[in-house]
């Protein structure tokens, strides 16, 4: 009954006609409205626009002060984080947005995607892109066996949002703990090369992180043409927007639940890799991926799975550029409070419109 | 003997009193801490899940105020609690409004967001290193304790002994203050905001300041328990508040079942003496291992009891929230 797909609170549907009803009457009552409130209508109503004009400035801004080629690093290193905060949003959200179910486990598919990397990659001494492959496939099955044993049983059941929450947290202690006991909590390393740089247009980017980027943005730009222009994308998206009327227009609900699951595990997977090829791995990585991940899809807005592919982006980039101006030790900081301010300020997203947060 | 078997059971420790001691301060403290997570989850709807980040708080402030301000530690926790209180405030006012799942992710990353500022902003908190040397007034307040257990005929009271009543003395108080406030029309409204927010504001109530009041008093019950962790450790480190802990209150919670206080001591006492208890199994394995263990076995009991009995021992399903 949500508007957009937005699951809302018992009872509040009627509200929200109501509401909508009350601010199209407000819209046509304030016809002599002064600039400052038009400025603001405006930006309500263009809010990706405004987003771009906001960065433009901050952007602006920011290379006065720091000059152009430290804003310029700082966004190609945030561009790597950036894009596996996407690839992790972007599951996250379509999980979301179709079923209903905040995972507090995805964060740890990450971690699961990373340590199967590392077990064709270092334990069998395996090449790092059988390894990638191996993380991803490993990861969907997961989502997929997880989806079969635990979430469609309790969908079925008709199970309300803190069970749901409970147990993916549950769950989230299970995958980290598991792997805890099979791998230890030493730092582990993915046999990939650390030490080459690129040097592109005066800017040095580490091999790894090039190759990061490069991976990411394929996928992404790959999913975000995958959910406009194929079938399975529309039907996703069908879903996301109301999953009753999606199943009544005939679309195969449990085929396309399950293709959610391979996407959402397998890029979770793939994140987990590429982080763990550009950092460390430890069994802890996922949670402390989950809450930029969060952020990444309630800056795009939850459920919207294009809004999580830029809003990964631009946390990364975010991010990376706060610690021109704070100790990097806060850089998970400021992830929390690109959060809370998104949340406060605009809980739909950037993109979002629907009024039901 | 003992070697050959793969499974053996030590019961050295088992009847060790200062182990036990120990672990009934933990449960004590994680009573208090949850009664909280009880009154925003079980009866006013909402769900916390910054309970670690109130009880850092409540925690850092005290030994701040003792330890860097001077003040009295008896003058000292009353404002923390005062502090907590504030924070719970600014934090509730816009995240209250969120949809229930916005609210937990929001209240997470705040818990996240106190825990690093511990971590990171170290003239005031000590970082890593944490704050030690606030306990000297409790210290005095034991060892009278301790002469009363003396005098009773204990003639070794164990040390942790009297920190063991006094937790458990303000649990088991704070439960049946709660429970009575239960009982009340404010406590009615509260349930009223969990049913139907939509009904109750329709009765002319306004359910979100009784939600702002939830999420208040339960941060100050949280830095009550920050109290007890810090005076059991007598130090304090940023780890100590990681969202785990929020996650173990909320294992409690569900274990003791939603909407009743006293379920929530007995929730946390079987909880802590099953999770402690598991250190007496000695399996061929490491310490690391066992430790992973145990929470992989915590993570399955949680999906378990939310998939097969989600009103816990002694919640009623009725009063389950349940969401959409």
């Amino acid at each position: 009954m949500g508007a957009a797909g937005q699951p809302v609170m018992r009872g509040t549907g009627r509200l929200n006609t109501m509401r909508a009803g009350m601010e199209a009457g407000t819209v046509a009552a304030e016809r002599e409205e002064s600039p400052l409130t038009r400025l603001r209508e405006s930006a309500r109503d263009h809010p990706a626009r405004t987003a771009l004009a906001v960065l433009g400035l901050v952007v602006i801004v920011l290379i006065a002060s720091k000059g152009l080629h430290e804003v310029a690093q700082r966004a190609l290193n945030g561009l790597s984080t950036g894009s596996i905060y996407a690839l992790g949003a972007v599951g996250l959200t379509l999980v979301y947005g179709i079923l209903k179910l905040t995972n507090f486990a995805h964060g740890d598919f990450l971690a699961f995607g990373a340590y199967m990397a590392y077990i064709v990659n270092v334990s069998w001494g395996g090449p790092i892109v059988l390894g990638i492959l191996f993380g991803m496939v490993a990861t969907a099955a997961l989502g997929v066996a997880l989806e079969k044993v635990m979430w469609a049983p309790m969908r079925a059941r008709g199970a309300g949002i803190l069970q749901l929450i409970l147990m993916s947290i549950g769950l989230a202690l299970v995958i980290r703990y598991g792997i805890q006991y099979f791998a230890g909590t030493e730092l582990r390393n993915l046999d990939v090369n650390r030490t080459d740089t690129i040097e592109l247009l005066g800017l040095t980017v580490g091999r790894t992180q090039a190759i990061v980027i490069v991976i990411g943005f394929v996928t992404l730009i790959g999913t975000g043409l995958m959910l406009r222009y194929t079938l399975l994308g529309k039907q996703m998206r069908a879903l996301s927007d109301n999953l009753d009327l999606a199943e009544t227009t005939g679309i195969n609900t449990a085929n396309v639940i399950f293709w959610t699951w391979v996407l959402a595990g397998g890029f979770a997977g793939l994140a987990g890799v590429l982080y763990g090829a550009t950092t460390q791995l430890q069994p802890e990585m996922g949670f402390e991926l989950l809450l930029p991940i969060f952020a990444a899809v309630v800056l795009g807005g939850i459920g919207d799975a294009f809004g999580a592919l830029a809003g990964g982006i631009l946390l990364g980039v975010v991010i990376e550029w706060s610690t021109m101006f704070v100790d990097p030790g806060w850089k998970s900081a400021v992830g929390f409070v690109v959060l809370i301010l998104v949340l406060i300020i605009r809980p739909q997203g950037i993109f979002g419109k629907a009024r039901t947060v | 003997m003992t070697e050959a078997l793969p499974v053996a059971v030590s019961f050295d420790a088992f009847t060790s009193i200062g182990f036990w001691t120990s672990v009934g301060i933990i449960a004590g403290t994680f009573t208090i801490f949850t009664l909280g997570l009880q009154l925003n989850v079980g009866f006013t709807g909402i769900f916390n899940f910054g309970q670690a980040g109130f009880m850092a708080i409540g925690a850092y402030s005290m030994a701040i105020f003792v330890t860097d301000t001077g003040l009295s530690f008896w003058v000292a926790m009353p404002l923390a609690i005062l502090v907590t209180m504030a924070f719970a405030l600014v934090v509730g006012l816009p995240s209250l409004r969120l949809r229930a799942d916005y609210l937990a992710i929001s209240t997470i990353a705040f818990s996240e967001a106190v825990r690093l500022t511990a971590l990171n902003a170290r003239d005031l908190t000590g970082g890593a290193q944490g704050i030690f040397g606030f306990t000297d007034a409790w210290e005095s307040v034991s060892d009278t304790i301790e002469g009363w257990l003396v005098s009773l005929g204990w003639s070794d009271p164990e040390r942790l002994f009297p920190l063991f009543i006094v937790v458990w003395v303000v649990a088991l108080l704070l439960t049946f203050v709660l429970s009575r406030a239960q009982r009340t029309p404010w406590g009615r409204v509260l349930r009223a905001v969990r049913e139907d927010e939509d009904a109750a504001r329709a009765l002319g109530k306004n359910a979100f300041s009784y939600k702002i009041q939830s999420l208040v008093i339960a941060a100050g019950l949280g830095a009550i328990a920050g109290f007890f962790l810090a005076l059991n450790l007598s130090f304090i480190v940023p780890d100590e508040f990681a969202p785990t802990f929020t996650f173990l209150g909320y294992s409690m919670l569900v274990l003791g079942g939603l909407a009743n206080y006293w379920g929530v001591a007995i929730g946390a006492l079987i909880f802590e003496v099953i999770l402690e208890g598991l250190r007496f199994v000695e399996l061929p394995i490491s310490d690391v291992k066992i430790a992973a263990l145990r929470f992989v076995i915590l993570g399955l009991a949680l999906i378990l009891l939310m998939a097969f009995r989600p009103q816990g021992m002694f919640g009623k399903k009725e009063e389950m929230v349940l969401g959409e």
